[in-house]
């Protein structure tokens, strides 16, 4: 089907109401699992992963990447590949203090 | 002289596939990823490089953070919204969805605002210790975003009706294009809220 027709867009319409419903509902999620006091690296992941539904669902749906071409995903593959680069830099710091303290 | 004119602003490029304003908005937002990404590799430096970190919620106010991640989340699904009237060529609508958008990125502004103003009453400021001075940094720096992004969309909701008739497409592709940094900003906010509010 034509991304731009009427028809296409209309049933698109109802898919962006279904993903908001879920990202409010994975909001009180969020928040009512910090209430559980879990240990602090289970509520780390809990709390990330949750985050990353709702970023898929927004790059997913919202931002269309669910029909985008190959260049989009070319362009944020390198990003992705920096961006953990940038992640991992205080993991690489933290080893270097810690093996120079020892 | 002959004029330049940038080519490909409305119709796919032939060797990409997609306009050159979705590929240019796309570079912009990678370069976004990598400022952000910075700030957060910061943030984990900081925490990690101490023994105690208060928890967020110690400090900061959850309840109205929820509501911002509420409202930004609205305002996600109204900008799509208004790119979806225009693709439907219902120009009323696309107006109406867009004004709603903006409106809810005030409204995180003046929720943000009273929770600015709060912590400073209570003298707490960017220079008090180290949580607070990421939290101001991270926060601030989101807050221009959606400022910024309050000024493209009142452009487009006050100066667009001339493009949009007389390009239509392009003026279509100009919204896709200021969904899909409204879009970003919100994507920021989702992981912003757990990882300074929560944990």
């Amino acid at each position: 089907m034509d991304h731009g027709s009427k028809e296409h867009i209309e049933r698109q319409v109802k898919v962006y109401i279904s993903v908001f419903a879920a990202l409010a509902f994975l909001t009180v999620v969020t928040v009512a699992v910090s209430y559980l006091k879990l240990p602090f690296a289970a509520g780390v992941a809990v709390a990330l992963f949750i985050a990353l539904i709702k970023g898929s669902l927004v790059a997913a749906f919202f931002m269309h990447l669910l029909t985008e071409k190959q260049i989009i995903f070319s362009i944020l593959a390198v990003t992705a590949l920096f961006f953990a680069f940038l992640l991992l830099l205080p993991a690489i710091t933290s080893a270097e203090v810690m093996s120079y303290v020892s | 002289m002959s004029t330049a004119v940038i080519r490909y602003i409305d119709k796919p490029h032939p060797v990409t596939g997609v306009t050159n304003a979705k590929l240019g908005t796309w570079c912009f937002l990678a370069s976004e990823v990598m400022l952000f990404g910075a700030l957060f590799s910061a943030y984990v430096l900081l925490r990690t490089g101490v023994s105690e970190w208060p928890h967020g919620s110690q400090f900061l106010n959850v309840p109205l953070a929820t509501l911002n991640t509420l409202i930004l989340i609205t305002s996600s699904v109204t900008m799509v919204m208004s790119w979806a009237s225009l693709m439907l060529k219902q120009f009323g609508k696309y107006r109406l969805y867009l004004a709603i958008t903006i409106l809810l990125a005030l409204a995180f502004l003046v929720v943000k605002g009273f929770e600015y103003g709060h912590k400073f009453e209570h003298h707490h400021f960017p220079s008090t210790n180290t949580f607070y001075a990421i939290y101001f940094t991270l926060t601030g720096l989101h807050g221009l975003h959606v400022i910024g992004g309050v000024v493209v969309n009142a452009y487009f909701l006050f100066f667009g009706k001339r493009m949009w008739e007389t390009h239509p497409e392009q003026f279509a592709g100009r919204i896709e294009c200021a969904g899909l940094y409204w879009h970003f900003v919100d994507l920021v906010w989702i992981f912003l809220f757990p990882v300074l509010y929560l944990l």
